[in-house]
């Protein structure tokens, strides 16, 4: 152990010996995690965010329904229990954030124009956390109780309708009943979102009146619940399923919306590729650069051996020599995308090509987003593998004859 | 052979083991380029072909307004007549009017919001892959007859089977109140659920009926011979227009902006992993250039010494490291080459692509597709770049002092 100290000291003597190697080597491990961080932040950042619009348009990251309501999202599906149970057993299971909802296919027509739309009859009070449309920008105003008489839609859509706050339209969807199921509503507010079909695709009024609508009496279609962590919402899942009874289905909101519980793994997936490619991509001027420095030294590691330092010194010499070498690089490479995410902080305005992140469901801004999990795992990579690497090498090295190595001509 | 050409291969082969890494490191670059652009280009051609054929086209006369708006009475007057004259004028059948508006259908006991189109049974298959998928059933075929065909999902929704009938709700062109009943004929599925869930398709005399349409309808949807073919059609077609009728011609990229957006978002995330890698492997050689000429300052100093030029010894180092890119370049393509080409054949998956292709309009298997181009982009940029990197170390050389180069050490 007492080796070490020393060890350290040559290691790091050699490394400077030739500078202009180790700083172009430094170069590149520097540019490479770069690489890996900043790029790493940015998809991220991009699916952070798709999953959290995407989690808050579901809305919820549990949710319960009829059993064959996903499939077949209409009114003849709703949750066996009476809303009011259900309020009482939410209410006591312990579960932060939840509501209950009714939500049916509809048809909204103005004087002029007919959409399709997914409406919504909501508990304004219970879903402020819950749903993707933020109350305090909404034009004109948002629903203010379960009674509301009020629509709000979104922007494109009143756009699309040629309608706006105050006018009147007409909600369709259908009874239990198969009979037309229609009414008058006042367009009270506007909302934007994220996406031009969010705006499209959802029109919200009060629950209480939707269900005189469909006459319905006191059922509804959802039951959603939000938690603290989308990565990890078991406790979540276990307490609705708890708090319900069996002829619910309760799911996850990666099995309800597959495409982003998809995403988020094929990121997951990618990011550990993109890493140890351009580890892979480094490891060449690594090894080259260790069996460089072998090579040039054969004469005094011969001498080393020769005067008894042993086989095994002259391997950990030359590893700690590449941990050294890729440490410098790292901390540079981590500084230098420390550096450059956080500038970026606000978020990169790409609405330039906005309708094609549409495509994939991403928002128009991009907000890099660097965790440490990411960090280390770049980090981590590196190191790991940066030292299996140097094992050649190094294990090359120490294996050398000393009377061989020390009369070898350079 | 020359004899810099004959000294700068046997230099290269000095130090085997570290030409050989460095090379690798192309190598290595060069495969994973070939196979990511070749990739990459066999993507954008089918995302472009899937997405353009379900319903877009190449081109598509309109009325001012309505790609954006999509108002029922943002018309084009007259539809089939304009329509007929296109064909006969371009001398092609790849024309087709369409009509589109919302509706509720409803069926015995279900009712869901549906987009409705109202097309010609006659051109349509032509421009649009969506008649080929009708699995049960038929497609339309009697321009007005009272006949619907509707996606898998929303037949599964609306719980009808081909025969069943549908009653549909909706506004017409003039805000009066329209409602029909169709027989459903067929059913088709295109694997994209908003396509199986949301739409529906009548003929287009028959909806122009219901929708008090007055022989008008909306769209007149074009196809090109191939996607370069477009911009000259377009001119064509926009020259063809009624004159004193206000409408426009729109091509695929005004139609589906998203889609050349997407491209670019996704080729600037890959020009910037290509730029490191290929960044990565220029450090690589930089680094082995710099070293190969520093361990020589002293054989350097003795041949400067018997006369020999800097300019010569440079060309000297940049012809070594062109032949380590030539070899790095040609092992490259043809590694590249081969593994592209298994993938081009077999195709490939992995978790999860089936959901994340589905949204592009892509097959559940990826195949790459290898051209000329894109084996070739690659490993020539890289080339490049080795050249550049090798520069210093040929330039250093200028600087070199015979006599003090011949005492290095």
């Amino acid at each position: 152990m007492s080796r070490l100290p020393i060890l350290w000291t040559l290691a790091w003597r050699n490394l400077w010996r030739n500078h202009r190697r180790t700083l172009i080597m430094l170069g590149a491990i520097g540019l490479g995690s770069w690489a890996m961080i900043f790029m790493t932040a940015l998809s991220r950042g991009m699916v952070n965010a798709m999953v959290e619009d995407g989690i808050r348009a579901l809305p919820g990251h549990v949710q319960a329904h009829h059993p064959d309501f996903r499939d077949d999202p209409s009114v003849a599906n709703l949750i066996g229990v009476s809303d009011a149970e259900l309020t009482e057993s939410l209410t006591a299971s312990g579960l932060a954030h939840w509501a209950t909802r009714v939500r049916v296919p509809a048809v909204v027509s103005s004087e002029r124009e007919s959409r399709g739309v997914v409406l919504s009859g909501i508990d304004p009070d219970r879903e402020r956390n819950l749903i993707f449309v933020d109350y305090e920008t909404v034009e004109g105003r948002f629903l203010e109780s379960v009674d509301d008489r009020g629509v709000v839609l979104g922007r494109k859509l009143a756009e699309e309708l040629e309608t706006r706050i105050g006018k009147r339209v007409v909600l369709m969807s259908q009874d239990p009943d198969n009979e037309v199921a229609d009414r008058g509503f006042r367009v009270v507010g506007l909302f934007d979102a994220e996406t031009e079909a969010q705006e499209k695709s959802y029109a919200f009024v009060g629950k209480e009146t939707l269900k005189t609508m469909l006459g319905i009496g006191d059922r509804v279609s959802e039951i959603a619940v939000m938690g603290d962590n989308y990565r990890d919402v078991e406790p979540e899942y276990r307490m609705l399923i708890a708090a319900v009874d069996d002829g619910v289905e309760v799911r996850r909101w990666y099995e309800l919306d597959s495409y982003l519980g998809t995403m988020l793994s094929v990121t997951d997936g990618f990011l550990v590729v993109w890493v140890i490619v351009i580890f892979l991509a480094l490891s060449f001027g690594l090894v080259n650069t260790l069996v460089m420095a072998v090579f040039e030294r054969v004469r005094e590691i011969g001498l080393m051996l020769a005067l008894g330092m042993r086989p095994v010194d002259i391997l950990g010499q030359i590893i700690i020599e590449s941990m050294l070498l890729l440490c410098v690089g790292l901390i540079a490479g981590n500084l230098l995308a420390w550096g450059t995410i956080l500038p970026l902080a606000d978020g990169i305005d790409i609405s330039a090509v906005g309708q094609g992140m549409e495509m994939f469901g991403a928002g128009s801004v991009l907000t890099p987003k660097m965790t440490l999990q990411d960090v280390v795992l770049a980090n981590v990579v590196v190191l790991v593998l940066g030292f299996l690497a140097s094992l050649s090498p190094a294990w090359r090295a120490s294996r050398y004859d000393p009377v061989e190595a020390i009369t070898k001509a350079s | 052979m020359d004899i810099t050409l004959r000294l700068a291969w046997r230099n290269l082969w000095r130090q085997p083991r570290r030409t050989w890494l460095t090379t690798g490191a192309m190598v290595f670059s060069n495969v994973l380029l070939v196979f990511m652009i070749s990739l990459q280009f066999g993507m954008y051609g089918l995302m472009i072909d899937n997405t353009l054929k379900m319903l877009t086209g190449h081109l598509q006369v309109q009325a001012p307004g309505y790609k954006d708006e999509q108002k029922i009475r943002q018309v084009v007057p007259d539809i089939s007549t304009l329509a007929g004259t296109l064909r006969a004028e371009l001398d092609s059948n790849r024309v087709a009017a369409r009509a589109a508006a919302f509706a509720l259908a409803s069926s015995a006991d279900r009712s869901y919001g549906v987009q409705v189109f109202g097309v010609e049974p006659a051109y349509e298959p032509v421009v649009s892959s969506l008649p080929g998928l009708v699995r049960e059933g038929r497609f339309l075929e009697d321009p007005d007859a009272s006949e619907i065909v509707i996606g898998r999902v929303l037949a599964r929704n609306l719980r009808v089977a081909v025969g069943d009938e549908l009653t549909l709700l909706g506004t017409g062109r003039d805000g009066s109140f329209a409602a029909a009943v169709a027989t459903v004929v067929g059913i088709y599925e295109s694997g994209i659920a908003d396509m199986d869930r949301a739409l529906a398709q009548l003929p287009l005399g028959f909806f122009q009926d219901v929708f008090a349409m007055q022989g008008a309808g909306h769209q007149i949807v074009l196809e090109a011979e191939s996607l370069q073919a477009v911009a000259v059609l377009k001119a064509r077609v926009e020259t063809l227009l009624p004159s004193g009728e206000d409408l426009v011609v729109h091509d695929w990229d005004a139609l589906q902006a998203g889609l050349k957006q997407m491209i670019q978002a996704d080729i600037s995330s890959a020009f910037f992993m290509y730029a490191v890698l290929v960044v990565l492997v220029a450090f690589s050689v930089l680094n082995t250039q710099l070293m190969s000429v520093l361990e020589r300052t002293r054989e350097f100093g003795i041949v400067m010494a018997l006369g020999l030029t800097p300019a010569r010894l440079g060309r000297l180092v940049m012809l070594e490291t062109a032949m380590m890119g030539v070899i790095g370049l040609l092992f490259g393509a043809l590694l590249g080459g081969l593994v592209t080409g298994w993938f081009s054949v077999y195709g490939f998956t992995y978790p999860g692509l089936e959901e994340l292709s589905s949204m592009l309009n892509l097959p559940d298997r990826m195949y790459p597709r290898v051209t000329f181009a894109s084996l070739m982009i690659g490993p020539a940029v890289v080339l490049l770049f080795t050249l550049l990197s090798a520069l210093y170390p040929a330039f250093r050389l200028r600087r070199l002092e015979p006599v003090e180069a011949m005492r290095a050490v």
